[in-house]
């Protein structure tokens, strides 16, 4: 059995798969990594299923040590820094680290989360997932300094780095479907909240980011019954400050939904930065559909495009 | 404001069934007939629906159907007879009200005008219902605090509370699975365990269930952990 110790993790660092759909009824959110594209590529070009376990990686930075190997992985997400012992290496790639190889992941000069795919990460599951829920510690949990993470033998592939799609960059411009309680607001607010820029805060985590910007003061009581929310809900609380929930999410909330990001755009955001200035761009549902199709029919062709080259078993 | 069911589009992958705009018994029926037709018979391409107070929300497969599909879908699922929900169970919740597990007894009977006692009495006198569940996992809404001890939140959370707090706001009440903050009022600890080990039953209660609460002097066990 191949094996790494973690050696240092900062805070948020912490396994995800594909997600815990499915149990929203019962207060649990999906989770699963904040930039899903990133995570899939990461596996695939491994050889692993799109959506097995593997780690996700904050800006807190990761270290590990091969203990006993050799370990081959990818990574994919964001512009991180990535050495092998003192070498550096292509943030996007697949390398292999032997027996007392040290890997450091940092963070660079763009993103917040990387991914990296590992060969059969031996993982606690919950609910027939191992993506953590970071709040309860649920599923396979975060990784701590000493941890050591076990992993199925596979043959060692050779270094190369992956292709990095232009979609894996920070998007700025986030386009949204107004409402559902968008009735909340003026029509002057709404006005406000697509023509002017935000800013995220440093109120950032898996459960969702605060932003700075325009007060959205709500024009009615808030007397809405707690409803449920979903993964880019941009919620306004009281004090007219908004808040896009993001893999860890709370399901329901009483305070109104302005607007909600769409899914497609949600890997983009999450990869912004504290004080990244962002803006909302309002689509239609039915815009919304087609250029959601589209997208998965382009990640469709680059994920074909370099899966096949892997080689991989 | 407009007519009820109100059917809304939500990003590129939801549509929200809204049954009112404030909770009533007519909307959660509403929530409730929708929800239940479509775990009996899901929609092509439907991921999950999630139950709130006065609306259903239904999450889609944006490459298999659209909004549209998806609205009429439940148009037609709205027109059908509903079937009476099958009555829930019973559960009984111990709850124990030493100071150290009900740090906002003091403040909830001074507020509402009682002695501690009656407060307690009062709370294990009515038969709770669970709502929905919402927020974080297993908690379960339950309605049915008595008028008595209607109260808003705090206005201050306080930090890091214990699961397995039984804690009341409004006409909610609910036992906690997660120690997390809460400007809910604290006002005894069950040992009563909503998130369960089992693969093929993972939480104890159904919406729908009944849940009574008696008093009992200590917590066999330790009621810090009652996840996992």
């Amino acid at each position: 059995m191949a094996e790494l110790e973690v050696i240092a993790a900062g805070p948020q660092v912490s396994v995800q798969d594909g997600g815990r759909p499915g149990f929203g009824r019962f207060g649990v959110p999906q989770s699963g990594p904040m930039d899903r594209r990133a995570l899939r590529i990461a596996n695939l070009a491994l050889g692993n299923p799109e959506a097995a376990a593997g780690i996700e990686v904050s800006r807190g930075g990761l270290a590990l040590v091969c203990r006993s190997g050799p370990v081959t992985m990818a990574l994919a997400g964001g512009g991180f820094g990535v050495w092998r012992d003192a070498t550096p290496m292509p943030p996007w790639g697949v390398l292999t680290l032997r027996a007392g190889q040290r890997l450091d992941i940092r963070p660079g000069h763009w993103g917040s989360w990387t991914y990296l795919a590992l060969p059969g990460l031996a993982v606690q599951v919950w609910l027939g997932s191992a993506s953590t829920h970071l709040l309860s510690g649920f599923g396979g949990g975060a990784l701590r300094p000493g941890q050591v993470l076990r992993l199925a033998q596979a043959p060692p592939q050779p270094d190369r780095a992956i292709p990095r799609p232009v979609s894996a960059r920070p998007r700025p411009l986030i386009r949204v479907v107004m409402g559902p309680q968008d009735r909340f607001f003026d029509p002057a607010t709404l006005a406000d909240f697509t023509a002017r820029s935000f800013t995220l805060t440093d109120a950032c985590d898996r459960m969702g980011v605060r932003l700075a910007g325009p007060h959205l003061p709500p024009a009615a009581p808030l007397d809405m019954p707690s409803e449920p929310i979903l993964r880019g809900s941009v919620q306004v609380a009281g004090d007219g400050v908004a808040t896009v929930l993001l893999a860890d999410h709370q399901t329901t909330g009483g305070y109104p939904k302005i607007a909600t990001v769409l899914a497609q755009d949600i890997d983009g955001f999450a990869q912004l930065r504290p004080r990244d200035p962002v803006r909302f761009m309002a689509v239609t549902p039915e815009s919304a559909i087609v250029t959601a199709r589209l997208q998965a029919a382009a990640h469709a062709r680059y994920l074909a495009q370099f899966a096949v080259k892997s080689g991989a078993p | 404001m407009g007519v009820f069911p109100r059917i809304r589009a939500v990003a590129d992958h939801a549509v929200l069934a809204e049954f009112g705009d404030t909770p009533s018994d007519a909307a959660l029926a509403g929530v409730r007939h929708l929800d239940a037709s479509l775990s009996r018979h899901p929609l092509p391409g439907g991921v999950e629906s999630v139950p709130g107070f006065a609306a259903l929300l239904v999450r889609f497969d944006p490459l298999v159907t659209d909004h549209a599909a998806v609205t009429l879908a439940l148009q037609q699922r709205l027109q059908a007879p509903v079937v009476s929900a099958a009555p829930g169970r019973l559960h009984r919740a111990a709850v124990c009200h030493d100071a150290d597990m009900a740090p906002d007894l003091d403040a909830v009977a001074e507020a509402c005008g009682l002695t501690r006692g009656e407060v307690v009495d009062s709370h294990l006198a009515a038969d709770y219902r669970v709502v929905i569940y919402g927020f974080a996992p297993g908690y379960a809404y339950l309605s049915g605090v008595p008028a008595a001890l209607h109260l808003p939140r705090k206005p201050a959370a306080r930090r890091a509370v214990p699961a397995g707090s039984v804690i009341i706001a409004g006409a909610q009440c609910l036992i906690t699975t997660l120690t997390m903050p809460t400007g809910w009022w604290i006002i005894g600890r069950s040992d009563l365990r909503i998130l369960r080990d089992d693969p093929n039953r993972p939480f104890l209660f159904d919406v729908g269930d009944r849940v009574q609460f008696h008093r009992v002097a200590a917590l066999p066990g330790d009621p810090s952990v009652p996840g996992r």
